[in-house]
C-alpha cells in the first residue's frame, strides 16, 4: 500500500471578494507531494501559486473564500481550528518567505526569533532552545553564529537574513517546507548559493520542498518534479528533465522559449508571448490561454481542458505538443 | 485627454451619500439667499405679541420666535448666511494660503523650509485671541475683516499638513520622473505634489469649516466677532442655550441647521476624499 | 566606432563618509548599447542618477556632446534633459497616479515645446502610444489601470517623446513577467533601430544583458571592475567578480563561501571573496587598467601570463 502524500490538496479554490462579485484566484487545483520529492511550481503573476499555498497554510486574509481539502500528513488543514493548524505551522509544516526582512520581527534578536519557534513548539528550556538555534544556524552556514545570534536582523545582508529563515523553517524537523519565491529579492550570486544550501538541506533533512518561482532555471535547478500555473489552474505537471526537453503544453513551451541565455544563440530579438495573462475576471469559459496561444481553435475558446494524462505526467490541453 | 478635477467631478457624482449630502447642503444655503422673500418678517422686527412663541406652521412665525420677538426662521436663515460665509470663505483662505507655504516650504526643504517652518511655529504660539484683539483695534470690526482674520490664522495646521504630505511625496519615484523630464520646481510643485496631496487636505478642510464655526461664534460672544441686532448661527445658538429650559426651540433651530450642515459637510468631505483618491476605494 | 557622446570621468557619489560610487569613468558612443551589470550595493543606479544629475555626485565630470553636465547651471541642465531619458525600475510609481497617462507622456511636450496647440500635442501622444504597442483612446486612462508591462511602455513612451541621443533604463524590466521581459525589450530595440539612440542599459540580469549590448561593464561596490566587449565577456572573463557573476548567473555551483558586506578601506575591494587573492591585493586596490584596446580589467593578477584563461 502506498505511504499518505505529504501533503494532499484537492479541488482547492480560491476567491476574493471583488466589488464586481467575486474573483477567482486559484481554481480547483489538485495536487500531492509525497515523501522527500522537490515539487517546483511555476507561474507568473496571476497565476494563483502564491495564493494557493497560503490558502493551504491557512494564512489568506478573511476576504478570501476557499473551498476544497488540504490533507497534511492525513490531517484535514482547511477550515481547522487554530490551535490545530498551529501545530503543524512553524514545524512539521513551514514556510519561507520572499523577503526576509518583511518576514523576520525587526525588533527582535535573531536569537530570540529561534528559540521562539522552539519554545513554542518543543519542551524544552530557554538554554537548550539557544543552543539548539546556534546549530541550526550553523548548519546553514552562517559564519561566526554566536554573534549573529546576538543581532537584529537590519544587521544582516538579504542573504544572510535568507539563511535564517531558512534555519527557523527547519528547526522542528520539518516533514514539508514551502519556500514562495526564497531567492528573487537576493543576487545572483546570492542566489545561488541559497539554492545550493536547499540541495543540501534537503540531502540531510530528507523533508519535501515546495519551491514556488516566476523563474524557471532557479526551479529548473532543484525540483524533482515540476507544475506549470496560468491563470489560477495547473496546466502542466512534469517531471523536471522531461519538461525542459520536451514540453507539453503551449504555455510551458513559450515561457521556456522567453527565457534569454547565458550560453544559447544570440537572438537579434528576444522570444516573446504576445499580450499577457488574464486578469481573474477576464477568463472565460474556454481554455484561459486560448488568447495568446498559437494554435489555438473554436474547440479550445469554447471548452475548457481537464488535466489529463498518466500519474507522471499530465497536461491541461486539447492539442498538447508530442514530445 | 479630461482633467483631474472632470474625473474626480463625476466620481463624485457616482457618490449616492455625497451626492444626497451636497444637495441638502445646496438646499439650506438657498434658503438661507432666499429666505426673505419666503417669509414676511424682517430679522430684526420685534414682535411684541409674540416673544418666545413656540413653533407653529399655521401661525405667523413658522419656527417660533426668540426672547425678544424675533422670527426665528427669518433669523436662522440669516444667521446660516453668514456662518457659511464665514466658514467658506475662511477655510479658502486657508487653503489657498495653507497649501502654498506647506507645499513649497516641504518641496524645496533645506534652509527655507527650517526658515518657513520656525515662522509657522512663532505665529502658532501667539495667543490666538490676543491676536484677533489687535487686529480688531486697528482695522475695527467689520465682517470683512473677520473673514480674513479667522482665514489667516487656520493656515497654519492646514501649512503643517501640507508640508507633511510633501515630504512623503517627494520621495516618490513619479516626482524624480517629472524632474528626469526636465520639469522646474514651480511646475512640479503645482502639477505632481499639490494634486497628490488633495486627499488629506480636502477632508482637513471640511472638518475645518465646523471649526472655524464654531470660532466664530465665540468671538461673537466675546463681542469681538458679529454683533447684534446681526445673526450667525453662534449667536443664535448660544442665545439659546440660555433658554434651554423655557424655550427650547430657540436653541433647536438654529442648533439643528448646524448639526445638519456638519454632518453634510463630513459626509460631503468623504466623498471628495475618494472622488480624489483615484486607487483608494 | 563612431565617436563618444558621453565621457563619464573619475565620477564619485558620496553617502555621508560612505563612497557609493568611486571614481568611475567610462565612455559611451552614439547608436551604442552598453550594459551596466552588478548587484545590490554595487551602485549602478546610483551612478545612473549621477549622470543625470538626480542625485548630488562628490567628484568627476560628466561630458555630454563637450559640456560638463555637472557644471552647468541648472536651467542649463534642465535644457539639456530632452536629450538624456531615463526608464524607471517600478513602472507604477514612475508615473504620477493623479495625471492621465496621456498627460505623463505630454509632459516633455509641454516643458519644451510650451507655443504648440493641445491638437498638435495630442497627435503626437497618441502616436507615441501607438509606436509603443498601445491603444490610443488609452491615453485618458489612469496608471493604477494598466499592468507592469503596460505601465512600462507608457514610461518608455514619455522617455522617448523628445527624440533623446541616450535612454538610461536603470533595471527597465526587472519586475516585469519572463514573458513581458521580451515584449518591453524588443521594443527597446526596436526604438533604438529607428532613432539611433544610445543606450545604458542596467541590470542584475546577465542573460538580457547578454542579448542587448555591445559592451558591458561591471561594477563591485561602487567600482568598475571590467570593460569588455560582449563576446569577450561572456566569452572569456577575466575579472574574478565577473567569472563569479557567470558562473552563479548559469547557477552552477558556487565556489566562495558567504559573503559578508563590509567595505574595505585598503586593497581591493573584492579580496575577500576572490580565490585569486595575493598579499599584494590586500595592500592596494588595484586601478581599472586596459588589457587590450576594447579591454579593462581593475585587478592585479589580470596581466599574469595564462591568468584570462584559468
Amino acid at each position: 500500500m502506498k505511504p499518505l502524500p505529504t501533503l494532499q490538496i484537492d479541488n482547492l479554490s480560491v476567491n476574493f471578494a471583488g466589488s464586481d462579485g467575486p474573483l477567482a484566484a486559484v481554481r480547483e487545483v489538485s495536487l500531492a507531494v509525497a515523501g522527500a520529492e522537490c515539487v517546483g511550481v511555476v507561474g507568473e503573476s496571476g497565476s494563483g501559486k502564491t495564493q494557493l499555498f497560503m490558502a493551504a497554510m491557512g494564512l489568506l486574509a478573511r476576504n478570501a473564500a476557499v473551498t476544497g481539502s488540504v490533507r497534511f500528513e492525513g490531517n484535514e488543514l482547511l477550515g481547522a481550528a487554530a490551535p490545530l493548524l498551529n501545530r503543524f505551522r512553524g514545524s512539521r509544516l513551514s514556510m519561507i518567505f520572499q523577503d526576509p526582512m518583511t518576514s523576520l520581527t525587526p525588533h527582535m534578536r535573531i536569537g530570540a526569533q529561534l528559540a521562539e519557534v522552539l519554545l513554542h513548539h518543543q519542551q524544552m528550556t530557554r538554554r537548550e532552545a539557544w543552543d539548539l538555534a546556534r546549530t541550526m544556524l550553523e548548519r546553514v552556514r552562517i559564519p561566526d553564529p554566536l554573534r549573529r545570534l546576538q543581532q537584529y536582523p537590519h544587521q544582516l545582508s538579504g542573504g544572510m537574513r535568507q539563511r535564517v529563515m531558512i534555519a527557523m523553517s527547519l528547526l522542528c524537523n520539518p516533514a514539508l517546507v514551502i519556500a514562495d519565491e526564497p531567492t528573487t529579492a537576493l543576487d545572483v550570486t546570492v542566489q545561488a548559493q541559497i539554492l545550493d544550501l536547499l540541495r543540501t538541506v534537503r540531502a540531510d533533512f530528507g523533508m519535501a520542498l515546495i519551491l514556488i518561482s516566476h523563474d524557471l532555471t532557479v526551479v529548473g535547478s532543484i525540483a524533482d518534479r515540476i507544475l506549470v500555473m496560468y491563470a489560477g489552474r495547473i496546466v502542466e505537471a512534469s517531471p523536471a528533465e522531461e519538461l525542459w526537453r520536451a514540453p507539453q503544453h503551449p504555455y510551458s513551451a513559450e515561457l521556456l522559449k522567453c527565457v534569454p541565455t547565458l550560453s544559447g544563440p544570440l537572438l537579434s530579438r528576444l522570444a516573446t508571448l504576445r499580450g499577457q495573462a488574464p486578469l481573474p475576471h477576464e477568463v472565460g469559459a474556454g481554455c484561459a490561454f486560448a488568447p495568446r496561444c498559437a494554435g489555438a481553435t473554436e474547440k479550445c475558446r469554447r471548452e475548457r481542458p481537464a488535466l489529463s494524462g498518466s500519474a507522471v505526467r499530465q497536461v491541461a490541453c486539447h492539442f498538447p505538443l508530442s514530445a | 485627454m479630461r482633467g483631474f478635477w472632470h474625473d474626480a467631478a463625476s466620481r463624485l457624482r457616482r457618490n449616492p451619500a455625497a451626492v444626497a449630502a451636497l444637495l441638502i447642503m445646496l438646499i439650506v444655503m438657498l434658503l438661507a439667499v432666499i429666505g426673505p422673500w419666503l417669509n414676511p418678517n424682517s430679522t430684526d422686527a420685534l414682535d411684541w405679541a409674540h416673544v418666545a412663541a413656540s413653533p407653529g406652521l399655521a401661525s405667523a412665525h413658522w419656527l417660533g420666535t426668540d426672547r425678544l420677538g424675533r422670527d426665528l426662521f427669518v433669523r436662522t436663515l440669516a444667521g446660516t448666511r453668514v456662518s457659511l460665509a464665514i466658514g467658506l470663505v475662511a477655510t479658502l483662505v486657508s487653503l489657498v494660503v495653507g497649501i502654498s507655504y506647506g507645499a513649497v516650504a516641504g518641496y524645496v526643504g533645506g534652509r527655507t523650509d527650517h526658515l518657513m517652518m520656525r515662522m509657522i511655529e512663532i505665529l502658532s504660539g501667539l495667543p490666538l485671541i490676543f491676536f484677533v484683539i489687535f487686529l480688531t483695534v486697528i482695522f475695527g470690526r467689520g465682517s470683512a475683516l473677520l473673514f480674513f482674520t479667522i482665514g489667516a490664522i487656520g493656515w497654519l495646521t492646514m501649512a503643517r499638513i501640507v508640508r507633511g504630505q510633501t515630504l512623503s511625496i517627494r520621495q516618490r519615484e513619479f516626482i524624480e520622473a517629472a524632474i528626469a523630464s526636465g520639469a522646474g520646481t514651480a511646475r512640479i510643485i503645482v502639477k505632481h505634489v499639490i494634486p497628490n496631496l488633495m486627499g488629506p487636505v480636502i477632508v482637513y478642510a471640511t472638518l475645518t469649516v465646523p471649526q472655524i464655526i464654531l470660532f466664530e461664534s465665540f468671538l461673537s460672544f466675546l463681542g469681538l466677532g458679529i454683533q447684534e441686532p446681526r445673526a450667525s448661527l453662534g449667536t443664535l445658538i448660544a442665545a439659546g442655550a440660555g433658554e434651554m429650559e423655557a424655550a427650547p426651540w430657540i436653541l433647536l433651530v438654529p442648533g439643528g441647521v448646524l448639526a445638519a450642515l456638519l454632518l453634510c459637510l463630513n459626509i460631503f468631505g468623504d466623498g471628495l476624499r475618494d472622488a480624489f483618491d483615484v486607487k483608494e476605494r | 566606432m563612431s565617436a563618444a557622446i558621453l565621457k563619464v570621468s573619475d565620477l564619485s557619489v558620496h553617502y555621508g563618509t560612505h563612497a557609493v560610487v568611486s571614481e568611475v569613468s567610462f565612455d559611451l558612443a552614439a547608436g551604442e548599447t552598453v550594459g551596466l551589470v552588478g548587484e545590490s550595493g554595487s551602485g549602478k543606479s546610483s551612478l545612473a542618477r549621477a549622470i543625470l544629475r538626480l542625485i548630488d555626485s562628490s567628484g568627476g565630470s560628466v561630458e555630454w556632446l563637450g559640456e560638463d553636465l555637472l557644471m552647468c547651471s541648472a536651467a542649463r541642465m534642465r535644457a539639456k534633459r530632452r536629450e538624456l531619458q531615463i526608464v524607471f525600475q517600478d513602472p507604477l510609481a514612475s508615473l504620477n497616479p493623479r495625471m492621465s497617462v496621456g498627460d505623463s507622456i505630454a509632459e516633455p511636450l509641454r516643458i519644451f515645446e510650451p507655443g504648440m496647440d493641445a491638437a498638435q500635442r495630442q497627435r503626437l501622444v497618441a502616436a507615441m502610444l501607438q509606436r509603443v504597442g498601445l491603444d490610443a483612446s488609452m491615453a485618458g486612462r489612469y496608471p493604477h489601470e494598466f499592468s507592469g508591462g503596460q505601465c512600462q511602455r507608457i514610461g518608455i513612451a514619455r522617455a522617448m517623446m523628445l527624440n533623446p541621443k541616450l535612454l538610461i533604463c536603470d533595471e527597465a524590466v526587472s519586475s516585469l513577467d519572463v514573458s513581458i521581459q521580451g515584449q518591453i525589450i524588443n521594443l527597446l530595440l526596436d526604438l533604438q533601430r529607428e532613432t539611433g539612440m544610445a543606450m545604458l542599459f542596467i541590470s542584475h540580469n546577465l542573460s538580457i544583458v547578454r542579448h542587448l549590448s555591445h559592451r558591458v561593464l561591471v561594477m563591485f561596490m561602487g567600482r568598475l571592475v571590467e570593460i569588455a566587449s560582449r563576446d569577450a565577456l561572456f566569452a572569456a572573463p577575466v575579472h574574478p567578480y565577473t567569472r563569479a557573476l557567470l558562473s552563479a548567473a548559469a547557477l552552477r555551483s558556487p565556489v566562495e563561501p558567504p559573503a559578508e558586506a563590509s567595505p574595505k578601506t585598503v586593497g581591493c575591494a573584492y579580496q575577500d571573496r576572490c580565490r585569486y587573492a595575493l598579499p599584494l591585493c590586500a595592500a592596494s586596490a588595484p586601478p581599472l587598467a586596459a588589457l587590450e584596446s576594447d579591454l579593462w580589467v581593475a585587478c592585479h593578477r589580470a596581466a599574469e601570463p595564462g591568468f584570462r584563461y584559468s
